[in-house]
């Protein structure tokens, strides 16, 4: 103990990190895990568009693509919560096979007259959807039984029932095709399509490579606003800052940012325009996007989340009902392992038994490749988003080259460790 | 010389030579000195942090040979531990304070656990059995060697350790606090012991702070203070007001601003509280505490570890600590509800945790969203967070607390535990309460950042708040309260006016206390 009387100013490492370039770099530094794992997905695109030959950027391929892994994504969204929260839920995969089930028996099977409208259907599903969350975050959040376990249980009861529903191995369909449309239908083009270059057939009866480009016209200007709103809204909380005294990224970084962004989204817009617009679920998987970006960053909720899974008791200590806002979490979840299920349905057009087995794990992955933390606290929903990506990315570019399934896996685990190793050397280094 | 220094090698078993150990920012230990003589019960004293701990934990190797300076020669040799198996190995073995046994598992497991007579892996039980029998024989327990240990009451289980101790063939034994969870015929069987082992030629340390108990067995006392051996008492010399001049007696210069309390009517009041013990249903935590506290008043809660204060706030605080919570708590004279955390702070009642990194922070976060943790609705509206006036009010709150670092942006688990308290202050100021609970705001912090937080206390005070500050540092509540509630054992052993209190009646009281509960 010093013998100091008076208040002995600590040696400061206070005031001496402003302005300049320093600010650049520690700006990059700090978002070196968002802008990594962007990149990251950037070059393994790359990489399977030269392995493939160029298939992976067709426009029919990119809608696959994102037909094939939005229920991933969808729930991922879910997934980042429990995961920030603190918890982990493995039941996901199966609750979206049992509603997929229970969504087909109430469309094809059972006389509900009515009800059997795939809209109610989709509503009635979701709701189901929230009960199921409800009741397995109320022993997690009310009882404190690890959610492990109680998801653990989930998994194996939902998958159980989905199967009984289905009456054993069978599947159930078709459904109607208003319903599939969910997965495999597009926007609407309520502007009119604009043909750039008009179809040349040639003697032999096809169209010549290179002609024949139409395109979807709303696609295009969706694709346009959004973009200007991206850049507006960029711009206008640099603005904010700045008016109130604060530095923000600095200038160039933040329009080469932009120019970037705005860039790659335009190209794909571009492409999906070329082929037969935007999916529908594409706009789905957007709009939930936009919410769960704006929930995290600017809702209490959302901050509460993270300062639960970040320190539960210091939480609760401060006024946080942990109980009420697990419970959320995971009903949040239900909800979202609902609306997978029914994108898996929509896209197989019909129930089977299997939909979504092991789906679960895919989706854990992804928010972990995206740099959520296992202890909780931690993660961004853009990162689990583009961790979703990596991984359909990679399960679609691999099977374009005729990977063998096994191997498959083996890849997409190494990129998984490799991801969080990755997070952890730069947790210790800093 | 070299004669003096034979006959110190014959008698002296330990001796510990100007021990230094410094963390971070503060001295811990300096030019400690320690010498035990072969088959004497030798008791440490010292106030709480005063660095009995630290100095033990020196001796058993849990602070290698080289983070400190300094010599130990033990049985004259001059030792160099690496860890607590070389210091276990020569036969020093310490028994913490917090009991260090497996609750699921056996009495003979527990005792050999790491240790097992075993050839290849495959342990022999019959032979630890009854070497454990041995071993319970010799402490005077009647257990079966295969019960669990949590089937068995605390005061078993310290004898089990003891057991364990004596498996290791301890030359030297050291017993931290060993009655601070005892029942009273517990502790005196446990003296009893010692002085039984006396008998039988071992030689023991006791760090006590119960000063009838160091009276009843010690031959020795040495007195530690700020981390300063202050004096060795002989036998003949040990009495309780010599140890307590002894413990306290530092001088209490300008370390604290000065105030001019400016005192009102009573605004906060408890009474009759009663809370029993979370797990333990029929044990009674907090025993019918009444107190209040004016407006503009700084109030203190002295009092040893394990007297319940901390219980007693978290009680009070949403009920976040206890069960079977009877009593009233009044806000300038109405009842309150402070049933949760959220009613409590509505109430506008604040409670500042004494363990910041457990209860107080998300050390993986920002400092400006730890600081308005605790009121996101005064930065938000319709659930929807307003970055900009989030951002003045953490920067408005590190500039009033003075908190140092590159910006609001800088993680909370990065900074100093004196800024870090800034922070949880600064989160408790933000959700603007009447009544603040500062459970021991100055732990683990240096004397600058001790100095800006009893100023910021003194400056709530004079805007007219309540304030209830729980310490051990009796100096400390001397310095910043205008009154003082001695607390022991769940309740309130004493009152008095800050101006009327010294370190000496807080300690008598805490004593006179203690020796009141056998009736």
């Amino acid at each position: 103990m010093s013998t100091d009387s008076a208040p002995a100013p600590q040696s400061g490492t206070a005031e001496d990190v402003k302005h300049g370039p320093r600010i650049a770099v520690s700006a990059l530094t700090t978002n070196l895990r968002e802008y990594g794992l962007i990149i990251a997905l950037i070059v393994i695109m790359l990489f399977f568009q030269y392995t493939t030959s160029g298939t992976l950027f067709k426009p029919v391929n990119l809608s696959n693509l994102v037909q094939q892994n939005s229920f991933i994504i969808v729930m991922a969204l879910g997934m980042l919560l429990v995961i920030v929260a603190g918890y982990i839920d493995l039941s996901v995969g199966s609750v979206a096979g049992f509603i997929g089930a229970l969504a087909a028996m109430m469309m094809v099977i059972w006389p509900l007259g009515i009800f059997s409208n795939p809209l109610v259907v989709s509503i009635v599903c979701l709701i189901v959807g929230a009960l199921i969350g409800a009741a397995q975050g109320y022993w997690i959040a009310y009882h404190r039984i690890p959610s492990f376990i109680v998801t653990l249980a989930g998994m194996l009861i939902f998958r159980g029932i989905c199967q009984a529903l289905l009456g054993g191995g069978s599947s159930v369909g078709p459904l109607p095709d208003s319903f599939k449309a969910l997965s495999s239908g597009f926007i609407p083009d309520v502007i009119g399509p604009l043909t750039l270059i008009p179809p040349t057939v040639n003697a032999a009866g096809k169209t010549i490579v290179g002609s024949g480009l139409t395109l979807h016209m709303t696609t295009i200007v969706l694709g346009l606003v959004a973009v200007l709103a991206y850049a507006y809204f960029g711009l206008r909380a640099r603005r904010k800052r700045e008016r109130h005294g604060y530095e923000a990224e600095p200038f160039p970084l933040f329009v080469i940012k932009t120019l970037v962004g705005s860039a790659l989204a335009l190209f794909l817009v571009f492409q999906f325009a070329s082929y037969k617009g935007l999916p529908v679920v594409l706009m789905v998987m957007g709009v939930l996007i936009s919410l769960f970006v704006f929930v995290t960053k600017r809702m209490t909720i959302g901050r509460r989340i993270y300062a639960m899974g970040g320190n539960a008791k210091a939480a609760q200590l401060s006024g946080i009902n942990t109980e009420r806002l697990t419970l959320l979490v995971f009903i949040n979840m239900g909800v979202l392992s609902a609306l997978g299920g029914l994108i898996i349905a929509a896209r197989l057009g019909q129930a089977v038994p299997a939909a979504g087995l092991g789906s679960e794990l895919d989706v854990i992955a992804a928010v972990f490749i995206g740099g959520a933390s296992a202890m909780g606290g931690v993660g961004q929903v853009i990162g689990a988003v583009v961790g979703g990506f990596i991984m359909g990315v990679m399960n679609n570019g691999m099977s374009i080259m005729g990977v063998n399934v096994d191997w498959q896996q083996v890849v997409k685990g190494l990129v998984l460790l490799g991801a969080v190793i990755f997070d952890v050397y730069n947790k210790n280094k800093a | 010389m070299r004669q003096g220094a034979e006959f110190l090698m014959t008698s002296t078993i330990l001796e510990m030579r100007d021990i230094t150990k410094t963390f971070p920012g503060v001295k811990a230990l300096s030019n400690v000195n320690l010498s035990v003589e072969e088959g004497e019960i030798h008791a440490i004293v010292g106030e709480n942090g005063a660095g009995k701990s630290t100095l033990m934990k020196v001796l058993s190797g849990v602070y290698p040979s080289g983070t400190y300076e300094g010599d130990i020669v033990f049985r004259g040799q001059e030792c160099h531990f690496k860890g607590i198996h070389d210091s276990e190995h020569i036969g020093i073995v310490i028994i913490h304070q917090e009991l260090a046994l497996v609750p699921m598992l056996s009495i003979a497991e527990n005792i050999f656990l790491g240790n097992e007579h075993a050839t290849y892996g495959v342990i022999d039980w019959n032979a630890n059995e009854k070497r454990t029998k041995a071993l319970l024989d010799k402490v005077g327990l009647k257990e079966d060697p295969k019960t669990l240990i949590t089937n068995i009451g605390v005061g078993k289980q310290q004898l089990v350790e003891i057991a364990k101790a004596l498996s290791k063939e301890v030359k030297l034994l050291i017993l931290d606090e060993p009655t601070a969870s005892l029942s009273e015929k517990d502790s005196q069987a446990l003296l009893d012991l010692l002085l039984e082992f006396k008998r039988q030629g071992m030689t023991s340390i006791l760090i006590s702070h119960k000063l009838n108990e160091v009276n009843r067995v010690a031959d020795k006392v040495t007195v530690i203070r700020d981390g300063r051996t202050i004096e060795t008492l002989p036998r003949k010399d040990i009495s309780e007001d010599r140890i307590i001049t002894s413990m306290v007696g530092r001088s209490l210069d300008d370390r604290y601003p000065p105030r001019e309390p400016q005192i009102g009517d009573v605004v906060f009041e408890v009474k009759d509280w009663s809370v029993y013990h979370p797990i333990h249903a029929e044990r009674q935590v907090i025993k019918n505490i009444s107190l209040n506290v004016r407006k503009g008043e700084v109030v203190g809660i002295a009092g040893l570890m394990g007297a319940g204060r901390t219980e007693f706030a978290m009680s009070l605080f949403g009920r976040t600590y206890g069960r079977h919570i009877t009593g009233e708590v009044l806000l300038e004279g109405k009842p309150i509800d402070l049933s949760s955390v959220s009613k409590a702070v509505e109430n506008r009642i604040a409670y500042v945790t004494e363990d910041r990194k457990t209860y107080g922070l998300n050390l993986i976060d920002h400092i400006k969203h730890n600081v308005t943790l605790a009121n996101l609705g005064g930065v938000s509206s319709r659930g929807v967070i307003d970055d900009m006036r989030e951002m003045s009010v953490a920067n408005d709150y590190r500039k009033k607390t003075n908190i140092r670092a590159s910006s609001v942006y800088q993680l909370t688990g990065n900074l100093s535990g004196g800024n870090q308290q800034k922070v949880v202050l600064s989160k408790w100021l933000f959700a603007d309460p009447e009544v603040l609970i500062l459970d021991e705001p100055t732990r683990g912090i240096d004397v600058g950042a001790k100095y800006e937080i009893y100023t910021i206390i003194a400056r709530l005070a004079a805007e007219g708040k309540a304030i209830i500050v729980i310490s051990s540092e009796m100096p400390e509540l001397l310095g910043i309260t205008d009154r003082i509630y001695v607390m022991n054992e769940g309740r309130i052993v004493g009152e008095m006016a800050a101006s009327d209190a010294s370190q000496e009646k807080i300690m008598r009281a805490i004593v006179r206390g203690e020796g009141k509960k056998a009736s």
